[in-house]
C-alpha cells in the first residue's frame, strides 16, 4: 500500500466546503426574496386591498369592452319616452325613430328584451315579464312605486321605499318616483361607424357599397363616398378624427424627441470618450453633464417644460429630448470608445484632420451601434409618449386618462388600449423592419 | 463567378472592364442615396416640429423665455424656507422607500416570469417546442401593452395604493426581461443541459442545473438595468396615478405656491436616488460582465 499524496484531504475538504457554502447560498437567496417579498406585501396593505377591491368594477368594465347597453327611459311626469344608447345625448334617438325591439303605441311603450323579457309601460305604471318567474307589476300610489310580484322576492330584485329594480340576464330595470328605465345589453360598440343623425346609420355593407357607388347623391353637394369618411371621421360618439390626430401627435413626439436627442448627444459624446477627448476634467464635465439629465429623470423635465410651453406635442418631444440626449450621449460615448483604432490611423495617413477623420474613420464604424440604439428607443419612446402625453397633456395618453378618470366610457377606453397596443407593435416592427434593413443592408 | 461576386439582385451590374469608373458609380449612387435620405430626414424633421409647434399651447421662442421662471421661483422659495428641508425630506421618506419597493417586487416578479417565459421561449430549450410562437407572441403582447394603460384601469378596479402600479409595471417587466433572457439563454452552451438529459434530469432540473448557471451573470445584469428603468417608471405612474413619491409630487405641485420647498425636496430625492441607483447598478453591471 503505497500512500496517497498529502493534499487529498485538503482538497477534500475545501471541495466540501465551497459544497456547503454553495449550498447555502442557494437556500440563502431565495429565503431573501421571499422574506423580502412578504415585507412588501405587509407593508403593501394586501389584505386591505382585497377588501377594497370593487370587482363589480371589473365586471363593468369587461361588460363594456364588448357589448353597449340601450337606455329606454320614460320620464314619470312628462309620460316622455327618450331612447339613448349609453344614456348619452349624443346617441338619443331622434324623434320617430326607435330600435326594432321597442315598440310606442300611444301611450304604451313594449320592450322586447328578448329570450322572452318583455317590459311594458303603460298609463298603470310598468310591468315586466321574466320567464320562469312571473310579472312584476308595479303601479304608483301616492308617489311611490308598490310592487306586486310572486312571494317570496327573488334576491335579484331590489325594493326600497322609493325604488324598484330587477337585474336578469337579458338587461336591467328600475322603476323610481321620477322615471322608469330599461337597459337592453347588445353586443359590439354601438355607432363605431356612423351616429344615429348620420343619413347611413343602420345600413348593411351591401347597401353601403351600393349607395358609394351607383346609387344618387343623398347630399347634391358632394359624393357619398366623400359624405360617408366625412361622417365617419367625425362621428361624435367615437370621435375617429380626433383620435387619428392623437396616436399621431403621439407617434410624432416619440420621433422628433429620439431624433433630437440623438443629433444633440452625437457631437457631445466625442467630448465624453476616452480616445477623442484627451482632456480629462473636460471629459468629467461630459460624463457628469450627461448623469445630470438622466438622473433629473422624464418626469421632472416634464413638469419643468410644461410650466413654461404649456401643454401639447412640443412640450412632450423637447421632453424626451432632453432626458435620452443623456442616455444617448452615455451609450454613444461607449460606442466610440470601443471602435477599432486602425481605419482612424488609415484615414490619417492620408493627411486627413480630425473631423474628416471622424467622418470617415469613426462613424462608418460606429453607425450600426447607433442607428440599432436609436431604432431601440423610437420603439421605446412611443410608449413613453403616451405616459408623457397624460402629464403634458398631448396625444393619445390624454385621450385615454380623460376617459379613465369620468369612469363610464369604458368603451372608449378599450377602443384606445387597442390603439396604443396596435400603435407599439407597429413602431416595434417598423423599428425591427429598419434595423434589419440599413444594418445588414449597409 | 459574376453572381457570387455581386449577389443576385437584378438592375445594372458593374462594368467589370473599368473597375475605376465602375467603383465611382457606385459611390456616386451610394453618396445620391444617402443625399435623397439626409433631404428627405431634414423635411421631415423641420415640418415635424412647426406642426407640433403648431398644436402646442404655447409657442416655443416664447416658452423659452419662461423656461427658466418655474424652477427659479421653486428655488428661491425653497431658499427662503431651507431650514425646513430636512423636515421634510424626512416626510417624504416613507413614500421614496414606496416607490423603491413598488420597483424592486415589480422587478422581481417580473424577472421570475421571464426566466419561465424565456426559457419556453427559446429555440432548443423549450418544454413544448411547438407552443414557442404562442409565449413568443404572449412576451410580444406583455411589453406592447404601455404600463400606465394597466395601472389606470386596475387603479379603478383595486382602488388606489401601490398595488396597480407594481402589476403594470411587472407585466410589462415580465415582456421586456423575457425577451432579453431569450436572446442571452439562445447563446447557452447546449452540452450541460444534454448531460443532465443522459442521466435523467427532468426539464426543470436541466434549466436549473445546466443553463440558468451558465446564463445568471447576463440575466442579472438585464434585470438590473430594468429595475433602473422601473424606478423611474414607478415614480412616473405615481404622478399619473396613486402611490409612492410620484404622488406626493402631484400634490405639492397641485398645491403651487407656498408649497415650493416641498416640490424641491422631492425633486432632489428623485434626483439622488436615480443617480445613487444608476451609479451602483452600473458598477455592479460591469462587474458582472466583465466577471464572466
Amino acid at each position: 500500500m503505497t500512500a496517497l499524496p498529502a493534499p487529498a484531504p485538503a482538497l477534500a475538504e475545501t471541495v466540501t466546503r465551497r459544497f456547503a457554502a454553495g449550498r447555502r447560498i442557494a437556500f440563502a437567496i431565495p429565503t431573501v426574496i421571499l422574506v423580502y417579498l412578504v415585507y412588501a406585501a405587509v407593508s403593501f396593505d394586501i389584505t386591505g386591498l382585497v377588501q377594497r377591491a370593487r370587482f363589480e368594477n371589473a365586471a363593468i368594465l369587461l361588460g363594456d369592452f364588448w357589448s353597449h347597453k340601450t337606455h329606454v327611459t320614460r320620464d314619470n311626469r312628462t309620460g316622455r319616452v327618450t331612447i339613448a344608447i349609453e344614456g348619452e345625448a349624443k346617441g338619443t334617438y331622434p324623434e320617430g325613430m326607435v330600435p326594432e325591439w321597442v315598440g310606442i303605441a300611444g301611450n304604451v311603450t313594449t320592450i322586447d328584451l328578448g329570450g322572452g323579457h318583455v317590459v311594458t309601460y303603460d298609463d298603470r305604471g310598468a310591468r315586466y315579464v321574466v320567464p320562469g318567474y312571473g310579472t312584476l307589476d308595479i303601479r304608483p300610489e301616492g308617489g311611490k312605486p308598490v310592487l306586486t310580484a310572486p312571494r317570496p322576492i327573488p334576491d335579484w330584485i331590489s325594493v326600497s321605499e322609493n325604488k324598484v329594480s330587477a337585474t336578469t340576464a337579458a338587461g336591467r330595470f328600475s322603476y323610481s318616483r321620477s322615471k322608469v328605465e330599461t337597459f337592453r345589453y347588445e353586443p359590439g360598440w354601438e355607432l363605431w361607424f356612423f351616429t344615429l343623425d348620420s343619413p347611413f346609420y343602420g345600413k348593411s355593407w351591401g347597401e353601403l357599397l351600393a349607395l358609394a357607388t351607383t346609387a344618387d347623391r343623398i347630399d347634391p353637394a358632394r359624393t357619398n363616398l366623400g359624405y360617408m369618411a366625412r361622417e365617419f371621421w367625425t362621428n361624435k360618439m367615437w370621435r375617429h378624427g380626433d383620435v387619428a390626430w392623437a396616436i399621431f401627435e403621439t407617434i410624432l413626439m416619440a420621433f422628433l424627441g429620439t431624433m433630437s436627442a440623438a443629433l444633440v448627444a452625437l457631437p457631445l459624446s466625442f467630448l465624453a470618450a476616452r480616445n477623442f477627448n484627451p482632456l480629462g476634467p473636460l471629459r468629467f464635465v461630459a460624463r457628469r453633464v450627461f448623469d445630470f439629465i438622466r438622473g433629473v429623470d422624464g418626469l421632472i423635465w416634464t413638469i419643468i417644460l410644461s410650466r413654461a410651453f404649456g401643454p401639447g406635442p412640443m412640450t412632450g418631444a423637447i421632453a424626451i429630448a432632453i432626458t435620452d440626449s443623456g442616455t444617448f450621449g452615455k451609450t454613444f460615448s461607449e460606442a466610440l470608445e470601443n471602435i477599432d483604432d486602425k481605419q482612424v490611423e488609415g484615414i490619417r495617413s492620408t493627411g486627413a484632420n480630425g473631423l474628416q477623420r471622424a467622418r470617415f474613420g469613426v462613424i462608418p464604424q460606429v453607425t450600426p451601434v447607433l442607428l440599432s440604439q436609436i431604432l431601440y428607443y423610437l420603439e421605446s419612446n412611443t410608449r413613453s409618449a403616451t405616459v408623457i402625453g397624460a402629464i403634458v397633456g398631448g396625444g393619445i395618453g390624454l385621450l385615454l386618462t380623460q376617459a379613465i378618470n369620468t369612469q363610464k366610457d369604458w368603451e372608449e377606453v378599450a377602443y384606445y388600449m387597442v390603439l396604443i397596443v396596435l400603435m407599439v407593435m407597429l413602431m416595434d416592427s417598423l423599428s425591427g423592419w429598419l434595423r434589419r434593413r440599413l444594418i445588414k443592408g449597409a | 463567378m459574376v453572381d457570387v461576386a455581386f449577389g443576385p439582385e437584378p438592375g445594372r451590374r458593374p462594368n467589370l472592364v473599368d473597375p475605376q469608373a465602375a467603383y465611382l458609380d457606385l459611390v456616386r449612387r451610394k453618396r445620391m442615396y444617402g443625399g435623397i435620405l439626409l433631404v428627405v430626414f431634414v423635411a421631415l424633421m423641420a415640418s415635424g416640429w412647426r406642426l407640433a409647434e403648431d398644436r402646442n399651447a404655447g409657442g416655443f421662442l416664447g416658452g423659452l423665455g419662461q423656461l427658466f421662471d418655474f424652477p427659479a421661483e421653486v428655488l428661491a422659495e425653497a431658499w427662503e424656507k431651507r431650514a425646513l428641508l430636512p423636515a421634510i425630506f424626512r416626510d417624504h421618506i416613507p413614500a421614496l422607500i414606496e416607490t423603491l419597493n413598488i420597483a424592486a417586487v415589480a422587478t422581481l416578479t417580473g424577472a421570475m416570469a421571464a426566466m419561465a417565459l424565456s426559457l419556453l421561449a427559446t429555440r432548443g430549450l423549450a418544454r413544448w417546442p411547438r407552443l414557442i410562437p404562442l409565449f413568443r407572441r404572449a412576451m410580444d403582447a406583455l411589453r406592447a401593452i404601455p404600463e400606465i394603460v394597466v395601472a389606470l384601469v386596475l387603479i379603478y378596479i383595486l382602488g388606489g395604493g401601490p398595488v396597480p402600479a407594481v402589476i403594470a409595471i411587472a407585466l410589462h417587466t415580465g415582456g421586456a426581461l423575457g425577451k432579453l433572457f431569450s436572446e442571452v439563454a439562445e447563446n447557452a452552451d447546449l452540452k450541460p443541459v444534454e448531460g443532465l438529459a443522459s442521466v435523467g434530469a427532468s426539464w426543470g432540473q436541466r434549466m436549473w442545473l445546466g443553463v440558468i448557471p451558465q446564463v445568471a451573470p447576463n440575466w442579472l445584469s438585464y434585470a438590473l438595468l430594468r429595475f433602473e428603468i422601473n424606478v423611474r417608471a414607478s415614480a412616473i405612474l405615481g404622478f399619473v396615478g396613486e402611490g409612492g413619491i410620484g404622488h406626493d409630487l402631484k400634490i405639492a405641485m397641485q398645491w403651487g405656491q407656498g408649497r415650493y420647498d416641498e416640490v424641491v425636496a422631492i425633486f432632489a430625492l428623485l434626483f439622488l436616488t436615480i443617480v445613487l441607483i444608476d451609479q451602483v447598478s452600473d458598477r455592479c453591471r460591469h462587474k458582472l460582465v466583465r466577471g464572466n
